[in-house]
């Protein structure tokens, strides 16, 4: 086919899809005026059902909790597969290079802000399921706490914090907890991962069941595997860069 | 206006070729989409994007630049 013949079929494919999307656009309800019968199910079984103030929470953990299951998978088995194709090209006796750290701006912000973020990376977690947050997003944030003691400090200050064998046993006992309550579950005598535990009072802490746990669990895993892989990242680079100094050296 | 802002910096990160620039910009895109996600009301999903988009995505890309280019 001809330059000008797949430029012509080409503008009409575009123009067709366009066209649709401007007339599928245009029939949209305005926003906020739908109301879903899946966000009422949510949102009742959420505040009547489970006692959860954030309802996302609750479906998240409780409703679609095999999903959530599922995804504790997945992140664990990519930080797994992330150490194993790392680890496999990278002597692990040998030495890592230092550095001296950076700015002392950064220094500042850095250290100073290690604290603060701990505090707020466990605040998310331990509210997951009162208020906005929970245990990924939270997990997330102290993950970055063990990356500013590296951006802040020094490598080795990092490594310090971070031992490889603590965050491998934090992982598996994070992502092991679903199931394993998910099967104690069923050995009381009710599905898998059902909400057997009493609901307390609806925007305490104490509230929603099985849903703290698995949310702790959440965190737990989700910190522990973000920052290994960040561990893994940054031991190829220190590792690579002491190879680069002994090359200069000798 | 959130709306047209997601955009604006949608277009930025397609526009931008050097690598350190995008990183940058790819992370003020993250941080526009978790406005419009608050604007939306759905501040469990801006949170979420909050921690993905503007923090852990950027460190992973900066860590591969480094590595990549062997400073």
């Amino acid at each position: 086919m001809t330059r000008s013949g797949r430029i012509a079929l080409l503008a009409l494919g575009l123009g067709g899809l366009l066209s649709l999307l401007a007339v599928a656009a245009a029939d949209l309800p305005a926003f906020g005026s739908v109301h879903s019968a899946y966000a009422a199910f949510a949102r009742h079984a959420a505040y009547a059902g489970r006692h959860a103030a954030n309802s996302v929470a609750a479906v998240v953990f409780d409703v679609r909790g095999m999903d959530t299951m599922i995804e504790e998978f997945i992140l664990f088995g990519a930080a797994t597969a992330t150490s194993l194709l790392l680890r496999s090209s990278r002597d692990e006796e040998a030495e890592r290079a230092e550095d001296q750290g950076e700015g002392d701006a950064l220094k500042l912000f850095g250290i100073g802000g290690v604290g603060a973020v701990v505090v707020l990376g466990l605040y998310v977690v331990a509210h997951g399921y009162v208020t906005p947050g929970g245990g990924f997003q939270g997990g997330v944030v102290l993950a970055t706490a063990a990356a500013l003691v590296f951006l802040g400090g020094t490598y080795r200050a990092f490594r310090r914090v971070t031992p490889e064998r603590v965050l491998e046993a934090a992982e598996a006992v994070g992502v092991l907890a679903w199931p394993g309550l998910g099967i104690g579950v069923v050995a009381a005598g009710s599905a898998f991962l059902a909400n057997v535990l009493p609901y307390g009072s609806l925007g305490s802490l104490a509230s929603a069941g099985t849903i703290p746990l698995l949310n702790a669990a959440t965190g737990l895993a989700v910190a522990a595997a973000f920052t290994l892989i960040g561990v893994e990242f940054l031991e190829e680079l220190f590792a690579e860069r002491a190879r680069a100094e002994e090359g200069e050296g000798s | 206006m959130a709306l047209s802002l997601v955009a604006v910096t949608a277009l930025l990160v397609v526009l931008t070729r050097d690598l350190v620039k995008l990183t940058i910009a790819n992370s003020v895109y993250g941080l526009v989409l978790v406005v419009l996600f608050l604007v939306f009301g759905a501040a469990d999903v801006a949170l979420s994007e909050l921690v993905v988009g503007a923090v852990a995505m950027p460190l992973a890309i900066v860590v591969a630049i480094v590595k990549e280019r062997g400073e």
